[in-house]
């Protein structure tokens, strides 16, 4: 076994039993059961279910994310201590990480949609996509967080940062958005709306899913545009590259910082 | 006698502190060298750079005749307890140990003597978070022990143990330096250290001011315990001579 996959597998081991990671799978659980009771059918319940995956996963996983890897610090230094190179334990911890949110996220939101049977041919493919942006997510968050976290010392300081990063993409982003279509409403804004999507990986995720939803003719006109470039399967291919850069690039800059620092 | 590390002007600053300022210290096979120095004088600094936790800004280490260039492999010869461990809170103590075991694919047999000796045996499958402080530096001073380094790197050692667990733990580094094992000890505690070391590297201003055996930091200082030895060291500051009584 390489050593990657064994460093996850204790770093599995510690994060799954976690109470916090048992409550995420259970809030998911709970919350997709609420909305198939209530909202009929699986499509529809999904639907509600988007906001809670764009708005929920980022903020718990950058939250969830930070402590963790701060509070790894002093057990880096005992495996440090080992014959282990410090690439190999980065990755090690990082699945260790993205694994257990991502398995709780989708274990969650599975189980009830089986339970209720309402896994139909369509509710399935939406199911499907749903749980790839959601886990997209996670990855991206997860590596934003590891990011702040190897950046910055101080716990709190860290929290605050990643909270910040969090509201950034997911409430304060959106007002950018709409300040640029308003202030720029007598110009072809299409290229540029789609570029401000790939600048975030909240609205790249909820773009994705939204289109599959085949509700994006409440988007207008941009929305048109976006069905058309992103609709198609070249297009979502696209935006699933996109939220991999997202992961890869803030994956990397920490990956650099974790190979510096003093421990 | 064989050189195990061999260090040569050594620098490191954490920003604009600059801990240690041209280190040199050679320490030999079985023997425990023990690294004394007021506080903030390097000597954590100066383990951590020899197990490649902290990178050193300038000059070269050397371990078994081998320079540390940020390979890791060479760790696997090295145990080390560091002052205050914390584990992840939600493994056992066992299953750290196997993990230590997994990633360091040990061909040797554990040796579990300490594990025994601390009576760690019933606390080995509770989550290390429950654990007391003691039992906790406990686990930490059976890991480094585990398996069977040649070099072992004691920051602290009794540090929190009670004195029957000081005095077993005292009890294996005599019994292993006998077997040939080589020591890096650094402690607060001058009995302790008067106790177990052969040799002494006292470190001020991230320099060794003094390296040599323990007669021989006696004579030069005229005093007649290595407390009171060091202390006088300690009032001599920098006018102390520089590399001392190296032998």
């Amino acid at each position: 076994m390489s050593t990657v996959l064994k460093i996850m597998r204790y770093v599995l081991m510690d994060v799954l039993r976690n109470r916090w990671v048992i409550g995420y799978a259970l809030f998911f659980v709970a919350v997709t059961d609420v909305l198939l009771r209530l909202g009929g059918s699986g499509p529809h319940a999904l639907l509600s279910l988007l906001n809670v995956v764009v708005l929920l996963i980022p903020l718990v996983t950058i939250v969830f994310g930070t402590i963790y890897w701060h509070g790894a610090r002093e057990f880096n230094e005992l495996l440090l201590s080992q014959p282990v190179a410090r690439a190999t334990l980065f990755h090690g911890l990082f699945a260790g990480l993205v694994i257990p949110l991502s398995a709780a996220f989708v274990v969650g939101v599975s189980i009830p949609v089986l339970i209720h049977r309402a896994a139909d041919g369509e509710t399935l493919a939406l199911l499907g996509m749903m749980l790839v942006a959601g886990c997209a997510l996670t990855a991206v968050f997860g590596a934003l967080a590891v990011l702040i976290a190897g950046l910055v010392d101080d716990r709190l300081k860290g929290l605050g940062l990643a909270l910040g990063v969090w509201l950034l993409m997911t409430v304060a982003y959106d007002g950018l958005v709409l300040w640029v279509a308003m202030a720029f409403q007598d110009y072809p804004l299409e290229g540029a709306m789609l570029a401000l999507t790939f600048a975030n990986p909240v609205d790249l995720a909820r773009v994705l899913l939204v289109l599959r939803f085949d509700v994006s003719a409440l988007m207008g006109y941009t929305g048109a545009v976006m069905q058309r470039l992103l609709g198609s399967p070249l297009g979502m291919l696209a935006a699933v590259a996109g939220l991999a850069l997202w992961t890869l690039l803030p994956g990397l800059l920490a990956l650099r910082a974790f190979k510096r620092r003093d421990f | 006698m064989v050189r195990v590390v061999r260090a040569r002007g050594v620098t490191k600053a954490y920003g604009r502190l600059q801990v240690l300022q041209g280190l040199d210290l050679d320490v030999e096979r079985g023997q425990v060298t023990a690294i004394i120095g007021p506080n903030a004088s390097g000597k954590t600094t100066f383990n951590k750079i020899l197990l490649g936790l902290v990178r050193a800004d300038g000059g070269e280490v050397e371990i078994d005749g081998r320079r540390l260039n940020g390979d890791s492999a060479y760790r696997a010869h090295i145990g080390y307890m560091p002052q205050a461990a914390r584990f992840p809170e939600n493994l056992t103590a066992d299953d750290v140990f196997r993990m230590l075991a997994d990633l360091r694919g040990a061909a040797t047999a554990r040796d579990d003597e300490l594990v025994d000796a601390f009576a760690l045996g019933p606390v080995l499958r509770t989550p290390i978070r429950v654990l007391s402080g003691g039992m906790r530096q406990r686990v930490n001073a059976a890991l480094a022990f585990l398996f069977r380094p040649a070099l072992l790197l004691l920051d602290e050692p009794t540090a929190g143990l009670d004195p029957i667990s000081s005095g077993t733990l005292k009890d294996k580094i005599r019994r292993e330096r006998e077997a040939g094992r080589t020591f890096i000890l650094t402690s607060h505690v001058m009995s302790e250290l008067e106790e177990l070391s052969d040799r002494i590297a006292f470190l001020l201003d991230g320099r060794v001011h003094f390296s040599g055996t323990q007669d021989e930091l006696k004579s030069l200082t005229g005093e007649s315990t290595l407390e009171r030895a060091i202390a006088h060291l300690m009032r001599q500051g920098t006018s102390a001579p520089h590399g001392g009584a190296r032998a």
